[in-house]
């Protein structure tokens, strides 16, 4: 324990600290280290960084190499007190999104905002958290408004370091003797962001103006008090103010249990080892990321690309006219794993953003990457920002993926991150099969979704919004030595879970009517995807009550690999003005799923305004008592040839419910039996099933051979593509822009497409009037940065032009060839301007 | 950490034979030195050609050393698609699920993508119609060259070993 804790209300310690640093102040020191300004120090350590190719110039762990125990127990210690906080601090919130879904975490960092060690949680934010505190040293906060002890600073702006509104930080400078030591910062989901429509993640908005309230990085309190200026404020900017209080009385208790903690590790080793453990811990991660990679990967450049819809085309609601029409996400996504081990990511040929929330900024791209990288390849390293310095991004300026635009809407980013970084797995699982770590293969994530919101007066006659965090449990992908986890996880959270059913229903007015796994949601595959599951909800007590879904539709965002197939994608099922209410009077049947859309069984169980139509996303429409609404939570892609899948596993899987009795035949050739109508093993489908083993055989054997007739060479299927695109045929007016969209943006790829093709050089695709509108007004409107005023290590994100060459290699080419390479033995990292060192 | 797994425990592992709390073991553990050289060595015991294993390429395809110092990627059916920095799929057979009613062979009715918006490409080896990868792309895209390994530097900078070679062929 600390040997001065502070005390009651006073904070003597804090106090001290204040005057310590009031007095460096009339000095003219900053709170740097020795007297330099934060900026000063952040401009030497990303100078000493770039000069020696390690974290602050730190070439060799002298504390880990002479005191190897101390500095893992230091580590460990930490490491322990940021998850203890996070343990601790979650009772106090009131939302299932913290208590029940975990939807928080906390960090330690350096003055200079680089995570030392954190919590477990919603570790995406680690990094988002780190650029906050960038933010505030690249633009001066240490003049305006000061930054000293007892401050509090909040952010959610997304241009600053965040995925989206809705993930709001708290963040808390740490002193020692008059110099910064640390940050300790905490984040955690809201319920409510004060959008245009209620929830925390609205989806009807165009621009930036309909996502809510935006704080950007905003002191709120000194002397550990909050200012009743902050205290008036934001509670009026959301619909769920007590939630939100609490929320933040959450994440104060984590960062001060943060900060007693610094201490007391300062009391027991010192402020000079501290420092030292701080720098240290980043290099080692920085190393430790490095070095798993070359022991479990290969150099060389991986390449996929992944697509996901939001469709707006008369959509209601619509918070501006030139907002209704149909997107379509582009993300190629090229890795170089370089001689050193280090990665290089690019996103070159993304297309333009959108009028819609689902666009990025680096910070959410970054801490989407790094969140993935730190449950996949570091998961025995330090886990910190070590890793983000091992990983260099391209992510166009313009494109969805970095905006650089204050005006774009951003409240569902991860709509567009997921599906996104969907390749980035199978980059990883490619690595891992050549080089033997099978065990470590994996097909992919889910489209995290679907996304239950919405708002209005709830069953407590109160103002209330509502986001069901259920799709903090989706089926993951297939690994390559078993089928994914049904009902799991979300990427990002790797804690995350759906909930009980009894605490949803305490904050919703929206009682379960079922809860069920679904079938045919997992890819099929050698190894099947994990299967999601479906919630169906009824509305209960409410008045004035909205409603929305959100997720994929038109497209699935995650692919199979090695043959297996994509995981399901979504739609929508609603049904308006019922009788249930009657149903229940008279105790007659009334749906409680809708596990097969097919069967029709929910439409034969009630009466109503049925919707059901297979896009996955809709803007907020009145519900009224009684009505339905289907919660449908995404599987995982599979691996592999189905064919391939031992067909006894496909019985269980039907028995199971994870597969649909007929898709036994047409997705694994696989011939089933049913034996007994009685049996009932799960909610989907009544009945016994046995396999006709000889008839599965000759089945298997059948659909080899009709593979060999049906199937085409792909010389004689590129000849005919090629003369479709070059004629426009069938390519509807969506997709067409969509390709103009990333050739307009990135010169790299028109020439790729046009000569993948073979297309004239002039060609361009024929676009509506409407389309070619939409794109023209994009493109005009520029860009408006948030950032003016960066460090050098930050200009990279401003310095990218749609005419500029990307600096990292791109290496799409069309002729079915590497790379020109200038020798025999030369690797991808010669064709970079300056490859990293590393001498461990 | 096992520095090295016995052999029969990698044969387990590219034999499908090793249960939930050994794989478990496997992913908790740091990671086995010499995994790369052992499930190379397996795998090359378990074809039935003789063209040495350079790297397992993806699941049933492989870069093997040809004679003529050609590095050539080859399904474990035998069948040889091409160079290895080029990409396979051009040597592919090749089925396009672009319509309702092919998608309702893998999927039930509204949760499979639309056609007009995505298609999946299905690859098939030419030699035992296995099916090798499915891509889920707009129309009209290029095909994807997922992989180009750089197996020079893997080899002399992170394994430190000669890339293997083939005999040379006999006259």
């Amino acid at each position: 324990m600390s040997t001065e804790p502070d005390e009651g209300e006073s904070f003597p310690r804090m106090r001290r600290e204040k005057e310590r640093v009031h007095e460096q102040q009339q000095e003219g020191d900053g709170i740097g280290w020795d007297g330099q300004t934060l900026r000063e120090q952040f401009e030497a350590l990303e100078e000493k960084t770039e000069e020696t190719g390690h974290y602050a110039g730190f070439e060799k762990l002298d504390l880990k190499q002479s005191n190897p125990i101390e500095y893992e127990q230091m580590f460990a210690q930490l490491r322990g007190d940021l998850v203890n906080a996070r343990e601790t601090s979650k009772e106090v919130a009131a939302t299932p999104i913290v208590e029940q879904e975990g939807e928080l975490c906390y960090g330690l960092f350096t003055p200079e905002g680089d995570s030392i060690a954190v919590s477990t949680g919603i570790i995406v934010h680690i990094h988002t958290m780190s650029e906050a505190i960038k933010y505030m040293i690249n633009h001066d906060y240490e003049e305006s408004p000061g930054i000293e002890p007892g401050d509090i600073f909040v952010n959610n702006d997304t241009h600053v370091g965040d995925v989206h509104a809705c993930d709001i930080m708290t963040l808390i400078p740490i002193f020692h003797e008059g110099e910064l030591v640390a940050w300790a910062g905490g984040v955690n989901h809201v319920i409510d962001t004060g959008a245009i429509g209620p929830g925390s993640m609205n989806v009807s908005q165009a621009s930036r103006f309909g996502d809510g309230a935006y704080y950007t990085a905003r002191k709120v309190g000194e002397d550990l008090k909050l200012f009743n200026s902050w205290k008036k404020d934001y509670p009026d900017k959301t619909r769920t103010p007590d939630f939100l209080k609490l929320d933040e009385r959450t994440r104060m208790t984590g960062c001060l249990m943060i900060r007693d903690a610094v201490k007391n590790i300062i009391d027991e080793y010192g402020v000079e080892q501290f420092k030292q453990l701080s720098r240290e811990a980043i290099e080692d991660g920085r190393r430790g990321f490095r070095n798993r990679i070359k022991k479990t990967m290969l150099p060389g450049t991986y390449r996929g690309a992944s697509f996901v819809d939001a469709l707006y085309e008369g959509q209601d609601n619509l918070t501006r006219a030139y907002a209704n029409e149909n997107h379509l996400m582009h993300a190629p996504s090229e890795l170089h794993v370089r001689e050193d081990g280090s990665f290089q990511v690019s996103f070159e040929g993304a297309n333009k953003w959108g009028w819609h929330p689902y666009n990025c900024t680096p910070a959410a791209i970054q801490g989407g990457i790094w969140v993935m990288l730190t449950q996949t390849v570091i998961p025995n390293s330090n886990v910190n920002d070590g890793a983000y310095y091992s990983c260099d991004f391209h992510l166009p300026v313009g494109s969805w993926a970095n905006t650089q635009n204050t005006e774009t809407a951003h409240a569902y980013a991860w709509h567009f991150l997921v599906s996104a970084w969907a390749p980035l797995w199978q980059h990883l699982s490619r690595g891992y099969y050549s080089r033997g770590f099978w065990e470590e293969i994996n097909a992919g994530n889910a489209n995290t979704s679907n996304w239950l919101q919405g708002g209005g007066i709830d069953q407590f006659d109160k103002l209330h919004a509502v986001n069901s965090f259920e799709s903090a449990c989706e089926g993951v992908g297939a690994r390559y030595v078993e089928d994914g986890e049904p009902h799991a996880a979300a990427i990002w959270n790797p804690e995350g879970d759906m909930g009980d059913a009894e605490v949803w229903e305490m904050t919703e007015p929206l009682p379960f009517l079922g809860r069920a796994v679904k079938p045919n949601t997992g890819g099929a595959g050698r190894r099947a995807g994990g299967a999601g599951f479906e919630s169906m909800r009824t509305v209960k007590d409410v008045s004035r009550w909205l409603l929305y879904e959100m997720g994929n539709g038109y497209m699935t965002s995650d692919g199979g690999l090695f043959g297996g197939y994509p995981a399901a994608s979504g739609y929508i099922l609603n049904a308006q003005n019922t009788d249930l209410e009657e149903r229940f009077e008279n105790q007659d049947d009334y749906p409680q799923h809708d596990l097969d859309p097919e069967s029709g069984d929910f439409e034969s169980k009630i009466d109503g305004e049925i919707t059901r139509r297979p896009e996955g996303i809709s803007t907020p429409k009145e519900f009224d008592d009684y009505d339905m609404y289907l919660n449908y939570l995404r599987g995982g892609s599979g691996l592999g040839d189905p064919l391939e899948r031992d067909p006894e596993d496909v019985v269980a899987d039907i028995h199971d419910g994870y597969v649909l009795p007929r898709h036994a035949k047409d997705a694994y050739a696989v011939v089933v039996e049913k034996v007994d109508d009685e049996a009932k093993h799960n909610s989907a489908v009544q009945g016994e099933w046995e396999l006709d083993k000889e008839a599965t055989e000759e089945l298997r054997e059948e659909r080899m051979q009709e593979r060999a007739e049906t199937a085409k060479p792909v010389t004689e299927w590129y000849e005919e593509q090629r003369d479709r695109i070059r004629n426009e045929e069938d390519l509807i007016d969506d997709v067409k822009k969509t390709y103009e969209s990333s050739m307009r943006m990135s010169k790299q790829f028109a020439e790729f497409y046009h000569e993948f093709w073979e297309l004239p050089e002039d060609f361009e695709f024929t676009l509506s009037e409407k389309a070619e509108k939409s794109l023209e007004n994009r493109f005009k409107t520029g860009l408006k940065q948030k950032w003016d005023n960066p460090t050098k290590g930050h200009e990279t994100w401003l310095g990218i032009g749609r005419d500029d060459e990307p600096e990292v290699p791109y290496t799409w080419t069309a002729d079915r060839t590497i790379q020109d390479l200038p020798s025999p033995d030369a690797s991808f990292s010669d064709t970079t301007a300056e490859p990293a060192t590393d001498d461990d | 950490m096992p520095e090295s797994y016995p052999r029969e425990h990698i044969e387990d592992l590219v034999d499908d034979n090793l249960e939930w709390n050994q794989l478990h073991d496997m992913m908790s553990d740091f990671k086995d030195a010499d995994r790369f050289q052992q499930v190379r060595d397996v795998l090359q015991e378990r074809v039935d050609w003789d063209d040495p294993i350079i790297i397992p390429y993806a699941d049933h395809l492989y870069v093997v050393a040809k004679p003529d110092n050609r590095w050539v990627i080859k399904c474990d059916c035998g069948h040889e698609f091409c160079e290895h920095d080029e990409n396979w799929k051009m040597d592919a057979l090749i089925n396009v699920r672009d319509s309702e009613e092919a998608y309702l062979e893998i999927y039930p009715e509204d949760m499979h993508p639309h056609p007009d918006y995505m298609e999946l490409r299905e690859f098939f080896c030419p030699g035992c119609n296995t099916l090798l990868e499915v891509t889920n792309v707009m129309p009209g895209y290029p095909l994807i060259h997922e992989f180009e390994p750089d197996i020079e530097t893997f080899y002399s900078e992170w394994i430190e070993e000669p890339i293997p070679t083939a005999e040379p062929e006999s006259a």
